[in-house]
């Protein structure tokens, strides 16, 4: 088996045992989807006022994707930490950046659903309207995003992962670096859900943004992720 | 033999502290030249055209954020020197953390001065411009990165993880300035930033923003020196510490 | 002087942080030195 292969197989051996967890255990379903939801219907109680949220809706579904996503992530590598799995993978040799690649997949994959959920609550509750192509671009937005935030999410929980203190240290690494796909993320939703008399073409140099932010991510994070979880 | 003398003669002196004769002639320098900069900032030079007297603020808030920048780069080059390092000396880790720690410091310092000359200039504390909101996004993954160096760890661990903090934040952060500035550039509703900040500078004025450079890297260097000393000191005495427990430990396997 | 109060107050800060964070390390420095077991340190 070469190299190359053995390490493609890696990834998606830690993707699916991260995956089927997560299908185990319903924490997604159960406990982080119910949760982001309620932040929704806490931002309409905050806001009171119909015009405001479906001017806000785009970043609301953000910023919700974000206070959920600290949670996946920290249960990512609780479920790792707790019996010593990454330290067994490392030790037998495995290669970081599969293990990094297979993780970041898992988490992506949980990000998306949880999007999916929050977007549809959007349209739901503030009253978004979605049109075709503004849902085509609504995918586009969700993919590019998604990749950038599996990356860093894994990159920075792996530092976090293990240690005294990580539930409060994860929120104030991951949030600074993760503000341009807030931004970008944001912007090009805007556009896509027409907020603020935005127009669709508005919404691609902001989904370039997030490109950019994801290819660099996942570069550098199959680089960094080996010495970050060293012990 | 005259030469350990000496070198006897300063070390009683200046055994039992992180100085030595070099960083206090450093220290006094810093002292005097940073007398001189405030003389020459609030009373020797002249009013701006354009800013009046709220210019003797920048003679402090320029330096200030000048000793942040050097800081953080110096963070970062010494987390690579670390990292590439074949001997992977924790004296790099500790310059690194010494610097950022001193950073941190000074970039709180520059938007604290930032925000009291914009209420006198803006008449606000805070635009959400794009320099002044990446600045605010430096200081915290600076603090971020503070509080990683101090998870608990072994010193390597903990340069380990911190050096490769430190190069994140290198590529984090024109990242970020990049996209608050695309943002900013949609949203034009800060255009006061742009009102009023224009500068015209004489000879004098020159010559103190100059100086006011100089001083602050005097006492960057002062404080560094100090700081990255006193890691040392930290350092040794846990691992001091962790030998004698596990020599206690020993001990007690013995018996 | 227009604005004086803000103009010293932004200087008196900057003096304080300074002078208190430069004080600090050379109490704490002292402080470690004293403690340390091993009084040959790298700069002396």
């Amino acid at each position: 088996m070469s190299p190359r292969t053995s390490r493609v197989n890696v990834a998606v051996a830690v993707a699916k045992k991260d995956l089927l967890v997560e299908w185990n255990s319903k924490i997604l379903m159960n406990q982080v989807a119910p949760f982001a939801a309620i932040v929704m219907v806490m931002f309409a109680f905050a806001l009171d006022n119909d015009g405001i949220l479906q001017r806000v809706a785009p970043g609301l579904v953000w910023l919700a994707t974000l206070f959920s996503m600290l949670i996946v992530v920290q249960r990512s590598f609780a479920v790792e930490t707790a019996d010593g799995a990454l330290d067994a993978l490392r030790v037998a040799g495995v290669d970081p950046a599969a293990i990094f690649a297979g993780k970041s997949f898992a988490l992506m994959v949980q990000l998306c659903a949880l999007e999916t959920m929050l977007v549809g609550t959007a349209v739901v509750l503030y009253g978004v309207e979605l049109t075709l192509g503004g849902l085509g671009q609504m995918v586009v937005t969700m993919v590019a995003a998604t990749i950038g935030l599996g990356c860093v999410g894994t990159l920075y929980g792996g530092l976090a992962a293990g240690v005294k203190g990580r539930e409060t240290l994860l929120p104030l690494l991951l949030l600074p670096v993760v503000a341009p796909v807030l931004i970008g993320a944001t912007r090009a939703t805007e556009a896509a859900f027409g907020s603020g008399g935005a127009e669709i073409s508005e919404g691609w140099p902001w989904i370039v943004l997030l490109g950019i932010f994801a290819l660099v991510f996942s570069t550098v994070g199959s680089v960094a992720f080996g010495p970050l979880v060293d012990e | 033999m005259a030469v350990r003398l000496r070198a006897v003669n300063i070390s009683t002196e200046t055994r039992l502290s992180t100085g030595t004769v070099a960083t206090r002639r450093l220290g006094a320098l810093a002292i005097v030249m940073l007398t001189v900069l405030a003389v020459l900032a609030l009373i020797i030079s002249p009013e701006d055209v354009n800013q009046g007297s709220t210019v003797r603020i920048m003679y402090v808030h320029v330096p200030t954020i000048w000793v942040a920048y050097m800081a953080f780069i110096l963070t970062a080059v010494c987390s690579a020197t670390y990292l590439s390092g074949r001997n992977r000396s924790l004296g790099w880790d500790r310059v690194a953390g010494a610097s950022a720690e001193i950073g941190v410091l000074f970039v709180a310092l520059s938007l604290l001065t930032g925000s009291l000359w914009g209420r006198i200039t803006w008449g606000t504390y805070w635009v959400w411009d794009a320099r002044l909101t990446s600045t605010a996004f430096l200081f915290i993954t600076y603090i971020g990165y503070l509080a990683v160096r101090r998870l608990d760890g072994t010193q390597r661990q903990r340069a380990r993880r911190s050096s490769v903090l430190a190069l994140l934040a290198v590529l984090e952060i024109p990242l970020v300035h990049f996209s608050v500035r695309l943002w900013r550039s949609l949203h034009q509703e800060a255009s006061v930033a742009t009102g009023g900040t224009d500068v015209e500078l004489d000879d004098l004025m020159l010559f103190s923003l100059f100086f006011g450079l100089a001083a602050f890297s005097v006492l960057f260097v002062w404080l560094l020196l100090h700081r990255q000393r006193m890691l040392y000191l930290e350092d040794a005495m846990s691992s001091q510490g962790l030998d004698a427990a596990i020599e206690a430990r020993r001990k007690e396997a013995v018996r | 002087m227009e604005h004086a109060s803000f103009i010293i107050g932004s200087w008196v800060v900057t003096a304080l942080a300074v002078g208190v964070y430069a004080g600090w390390i050379i109490k704490r420095g002292r402080d470690l030195a004293r403690r340390s077991s091993d009084k040959d340190f790298p700069w002396t």
